[in-house]
């Protein structure tokens, strides 16, 4: 099983499980050891040293034999822990799994008591409860158990909230089944492992608990001891004989830590995110593994030169960028177009290093910006270029402004980072910057917070905010693809605007054809992680040379062109961790040959207009014109 | 703002209701009779029924409940028939202990949990980390208590550098220095498990957050990594570190007694103990109601501070 494997290769969980095992096992087998009797008083050999004749680990203030009491105690402390824990997930998954699944005022009902018990500090519950039933170690193993209760409670409630709208139970209930029958072989299944698990992470508070409640005097009584009443009784020798503390209080110790460090295992083996990947920290910047780097200088002010980026996760491989070239010249929109997944997005965050990573390395190729190679380039000079000479616009400016700050706090930010400028200048260009972007009572909006936006404002304060430092190259990844046209035609205006008047190079990532015949100079089409073509916008629009470019573009609806035919491209784009020798788009491409599929193809024709193709759409010239 | 204190405030009316039936509750469930209990079993039938008569103990439990209620809001806890003495004078004296100490150690589970938990997403599978992880994972399994005692063992009998027990030293101290003399250990030793969850839990929290997606914005502005982590990502990851805060803030308030009993530290937690021993009902009540209290209090406190950090929460 594979829950078992991962499990076992958690190094620590392991551990845990072997120790847990072994001391489970001593408690088990303690009635049949050689002991002595761990209540059998000898006053002549109080407080033996561990190590002295006949007793292993010594005796305590009675002269009774440790090893015999500690094996004893710990045998009582595991079960009265246990219990408490079995107890109280039952009682609590009960309830929870009650008001879950009748809802309504069975649920608030329920829900509101369980609330006022969680509104007690936990052992204050636990003391008033072994207040009014009296001291005793079965009271204190009820009184533990009582205060989790309101936990699993909780826990299960949620869960059965989201069971209980399930369409098989809704047929279960529609084919006449009870509602206790339906609890029980409807819910309770799907309950049991997330109870479990819930019990795995609780069962060690509750024997440090109930230990507590014994250490306190309020739990197991004379003679019978648990490790917390042996703890307690010892305290009042700490100083001449600490080793009767310190025998149970380890052991406490080893008990708790293994069954901590099993739960963390069993928790880490069964979280999906964990596995994925999804709860690594990226680094700050993309980490870089290449081979060679790319000779000559780039063209334009920024240069890709064979960029290869690629997601590893496990062992596997996803080539999401898989040689990448391209160049943007001053005062230049160049659009990258292509479907979602064809890695157009990695592209353009590879510029700066911004891929997550892990799991994202680069693993090739080259960055020029004004000569210089951004991949590899040293973390703090890459600081430096970010946001203040190539900056970024993202989608979706919800998720990419900072929930908590203001937006004119995180203008003045982006200024401030690159900028020695007070704060009340910085505030008073990010005001500007609002301006400049049409947002209407700039001053008053740069106090607002992101969620109080509409969509095309947040959009708005992205493109300030790339703005601030006046940048050379702002990439722009699907700006508009989350507005609605009126609101896209605003956006995509000042863009243009911004690009006359200050020089800016553009690189527009969008899946929009028309959005990049409004403002695209040149165009890159995508394909599976590679560029399949790529020249002026008109041309590549107007006549286009890769069959998937022809494709793309007849698959767009035109305003005001009449009833057309739209095709759809059939398939799906191959996945990226599997990719053919030859040609990625042959296996939908109506016009596939049998040489399309043997060998890579390379980009054919000119420095103006080229694609990858060998059997194109129009014949590609050699030469430019 | 003002109107959403307001509104909390109300909002907890029902809860502390709740916290007094559940006390009564429990209270009722203690079998016997408790005018025999004050007075002993060798009590006349004439003085029992006197005392039950004089507590209230004759009429139907939702009566007894009421007056119970009504002289709380008067502020009327009732008499500790052992100490002799007001329950509410007691409470509140202890009260202050407890609050000194538990406080205290509130402060360095916020502070040092939330900076431990930061540097180990930070530097997560580094060194930092895995030392930290394995410290936090010996600190929420190790019993306060047996930290307390082992404490006491090295640093007070065998360095012989702090206080062995107390709130002050018996001859000649009483001020603040003493007072925080004294208190070095026991916060300390109260400190540990919360600041071990609370660590835990700012370390998933922002590893949670450091994957989203306005911190690839920070870093795309070129805003400094320290400043991407300890601002940007750890000002979203404290939405869900203070709810946890609040939690803990209830452990280290009933916590404290273990530690109050181990360092003989006059708090409210050695206090209750005493009373349930010797069963001073009066007192435990009170004490455990006024406890309650204060906690649902300070939780409200910790909603404003939420609802101050999250302009999304509606106020």
């Amino acid at each position: 099983m594979s829950f078992l494997r991962r499990l076992s290769r958690n190094r620590l969980g392991l551990l845990g499980l072997i120790v847990l095992f072994v001391v489970v096992l001593l408690a088990l087998v303690t009635p049949i050891l050689p002991l002595q009797d761990p209540n059998a008083t000898e006053t002549a050999d109080r407080f033996l040293r561990p190590f002295s004749e006949g007793h292993l680990l010594g005796t305590d203030h009675l002269g009774r034999d440790l090893l015999s009491r500690l094996l004893w105690g710990t045998r009582l402390s595991l079960t009265v822990g246990f219990a408490a824990a079995v107890i109280a997930a039952t009682i609590g998954a009960a309830i929870g799994i009650v008001a879950g699944y009748f809802g309504g005022t069975t649920d608030n009902v329920i829900m509101r008591g369980v609330d006022m018990l969680m509104a007690f500090p936990y052992i204050l519950l636990a003391l008033a409860i072994v207040a009014a039933l009296g001291p005793g170690l079965l009271n204190a193993l009820i009184a533990v158990a009582a205060v989790n209760v309101p936990f699993f409670a909780r826990n299960i409630r949620g869960i059965t909230v989201g069971l209980a709208h399930k369409e098989w139970v809704d047929a279960a209930r529609l084919s006449g089944m009870g509602h206790a029958r339906i609890i029980l072989s409807e819910i309770l299944p799907n309950v049991v492992p997330v109870i479990v698990i819930a019990m795995s992470t609780t069962v060690g508070w509750m024997i440090l608990e109930t230990a507590g409640l014994s250490f306190l005097g309020l739990g197991s009584q004379p003679p019978t001891a648990d490790l917390g009443s042996m703890l307690g009784e010892a305290r009042a020798a700490l100083i001449s004989a600490p080793h009767t503390s310190v025998v149970p209080g380890l052991m406490i110790l080893i008990v708790v830590m293994s069954i901590n460090l099993l739960g963390d295992g069993v928790r880490d083996a069964l979280d999906p995110r964990l596995r994925s990947g999804a709860l690594t920290r990226p680094r700050p910047a993309t980490m870089v593994s290449r081979k060679s780097v790319p000779k000559g200088e780039g063209r334009g002010i920024l240069a890709l030169q064979d960029l290869e980026t690629q997601f590893h996760v496990g062992r596997r491989v996803y080539r999401a960028v898989g040689g990448v070239s391209l160049h943007v010249e001053p005062g230049e929109c160049l659009g990258i177009i292509g479907e979602s997944g064809s890695g157009k997005s990695v592209t353009a965050l590879s510029v700066m290093s911004l891929v997550a990573s892990p799991p994202g390395v680069i693993t090739g190729g080259a960055v020029r910006y004004r000569d210089r190679d951004l991949v590899g380039m040293r973390y703090l000079d890459l600081r430096h270029l970010r946001g203040d000479r190539i900056a970024y616009i993202f989608q979706d400016p919800l998720a990419t402004l900072h929930p908590l700050y203001r937006v004119g706090d995180q203008l003045t930010e982006a200024i401030r980072v690159h900028h020695r400028v007070s704060g009340r200048e910085a505030w008073d260009r990010a005001i500007d910057l609002l301006r400049q972007v049409r947002i209407p009572n700039a001053a008053e909006r740069a106090n607002s917070y992101p969620h109080e936006m509409s969509g095309g404002m947040r959009q708005r304060v992205g493109i300030a905010m790339a703005l601030a430092n006046d940048p050379d190259v702002i990439i722009a990844d699907e700006p508009t693809t989350a507005l609605d046209v009126t609101v896209q035609a605003q956006v995509l205006s000042i863009l243009d605007d911004l690009r006359r008047d200050r020089g800016l190079a553009i690189v527009f990532i969008t899946h929009d054809f028309g959005v990049v015949a409004q403002l695209c100079d040149r165009v890159a089409v995508m394909y599976a992680g590679k560029i399949v073509e790529q020249g002026p916008t008109h041309v590549v629009l107007n006549d286009p040379a890769h069959p998937y470019t022809r494709l793309l573009i007849q698959s767009v609806p035109e305003l005001g062109q009449g009833r057309r035919d739209l095709v759809s491209i059939s398939g799906l784009p191959p996945p990226v961790e599997d990719l053919p020798p030859g040609c990625a788009f042959a296996p939908r491409c109506p016009k596939c040959e049998p040489d399309c599929t043997v060998a890579p193809i390379p980009m054919l024709g000119s420095d103006h207009h080229a694609a990858r193709c060998i059997h194109p759409e129009t014949p590609l010239r050699e030469a430019a014109e | 703002m003002g109107a959403y204190i307001v509104k909390r405030l109300i909002s907890a009316i029902p809860v502390l209701l709740g916290i007094t039936v559940i006390v009564f509750a429990i209270m009722a469930l203690i079998p016997g009779d408790p005018a025999t209990a004050i007075l002993g079993s060798y009590a006349t039938p004439e003085n029992v029924e006197r005392l039950n008569r004089d507590l209230g103990l004759d009429r139907p439990a939702w009566q007894r409940y009421f007056v119970w209620l009504a002289n709380m809001l008067q502020g009327e806890f009732g008499r500790s028939f052992r100490l002799n003495r007001p329950v509410i004078d007691e409470v509140l004296e202890r009260f202050n202990a407890t609050l000194i100490l538990a406080g205290t150690s509130f402060v360095l589970c916020t502070i040092f949990g939330i900076l431990a938990g930061t540097v180990s997403a930070a530097r997560q599978y580094g060194w930092a980390d895995k030392a930290i992880t394995f410290a936090v994972l010996l600190g929420i399994s190790i019993p306060s208590f047996f930290l307390g005692m082992m404490m006491i063992l090295i640093f007070a009998v065998n360095l012989q550098w702090l206080p062995v027990s107390g709130m002050y030293a018996i001859y000649g101290g009483g001020d603040l220095p003493d007072l925080l003399w004294h208190l070095i250990m026991p916060a300390t030793a109260l400190a540990v498990v919360a600041t071990g969850v609370v660590a835990r839990l700012s370390r998933s929290a922002m590893l949670e957050v450091l994957r989203q997606d306005f911190i690839r914005t920070a870093r795309a502005k070129g805003v400094p990594e320290r400043r991407v982590i300890w601002r940007h990502a750890l000002k979203a990851a404290m939405v869900s570190i203070i709810p946890v805060l609040g939690i803990q803030a209830g452990f280290v308030l009933s916590g404290a007694v273990y530690i109050e009993i181990v360092f003989q530290w006059p708090g409210i937690g050695r206090m209750l103990v005493d009373a349930i021993l010797t069963r001073d009902i009066l007192l435990v009540q009170g004490g455990v109601v006024f406890v309650a209290a204060c906690y649902v209090l300070f939780n409200i406190v910790v909603d404003v501070a939420q609802a101050l950090l999250d302009p999304r929460i509606k106020t």
